[in-house]
């Protein structure tokens, strides 16, 4: 196509991402199910959507100081490795599947999870901690990631994202 | 009014298809369509936009631009509002980052 004047200008829709809004429930702690929930965050702030993050039950580890930088992959009860079952419980396995997912995921050039946190956060996403999760752990603010807003009930996360289209991982 | 008396390539959407076509007065005149006025911040990130696409084969993602160009995410999405990386290609006069992160 061929523009001389007028330019056609890109409609970045602006407006109507304006008051569009994202909840993305992150409940598991394996380094495999942290990703979709952290890439779809970025990726919709990317695009101007106003994004909030809900950290429960195993989804807490991606938040919790001394968990956060160590999630693990497991190849037991993942069929999609493709590998023997029983290759997955010899010891050392997780540790390197563990290890070969880092490095893919590194070859891409997607950051680690604290390291993606901060990004979300630096395009403004919300990170939330959820209150029955962190009474069951015995965990307070001070062992979590310093971004996490607040420890909130399930009701108060509900009540912040009113209108929102919902993610559940 | 602003006018290009150039005539300039573009897609359906408006930005632009040939990279050659592109020169500093029409990205101030693009990012003037989009409501955005140059600063010398925002021509650190187009500089590194257009220096980096034709060694990388694609548009920089925003952490691309944030961990190459050492331009912070938060500044980015401040110097262009809303959609900073779509609109950073369009200044840049580059095709949409086709990148997840």
């Amino acid at each position: 196509m061929t523009t001389t004047m007028p330019l056609t200008v890109p409609n970045f829709g602006d407006e109507a991402t304006e008051g569009r809004k994202l909840a993305i429930i992150c409940s598991k702690g394996n380094l495999d199910m942290a990703y979709p929930g952290l890439i779809l965050a970025n990726a919709a702030l990317g695009e101007g959507v106003e994004t909030h993050l809900f950290f429960t039950f195993w989804g807490f580890d991606m938040i919790t100081k001394s968990r956060m930088h160590d999630l693990k992959f497991t190849m037991l009860g993942n069929t999609a490795t493709h590998m023997p079952q029983g290759l997955g419980g010899l010891p050392g396995m997780t540790a390197m599947a563990t290890h070969q997912m880092k490095k893919q995921i590194q070859d891409v050039g997607v950051p680690d999870v604290p390291e993606f946190l901060e990004q979300i956060v630096a395009s403004g996403g919300h990170l939330w901690a959820c209150r029955m999760s962190a009474d069951m752990m015995h965990l307070d603010e001070s062992d979590l990631y310093d971004d996490v807003e607040a420890i909130i009930s399930a009701a108060d996360f509900i009540e912040k994202t009113e209108g929102a289209q919902l993610l559940f991982i | 009014m602003t006018t290009i008396h150039r005539e300039i390539h573009t897609d359906a959407e408006g930005f632009l298809t040939e990279y050659d076509e592109w020169t500093d007065d029409l990205a101030v005149q693009l990012a003037a369509g989009i409501g955005i006025e140059l600063s010398d911040e925002h021509w650190k990130a187009i500089r590194f936009l257009r220096e980096d696409y034709p060694t990388h084969g694609e548009t920089a993602t925003l952490r691309r631009v944030s961990t190459l160009a050492g331009i912070p995410v938060k500044q980015l999405f401040a110097l262009f509002p809303g959609k900073p990386a779509k609109k950073m290609a369009y200044v840049a006069g580059l095709p949409k980052p086709r990148g997840c992160v």
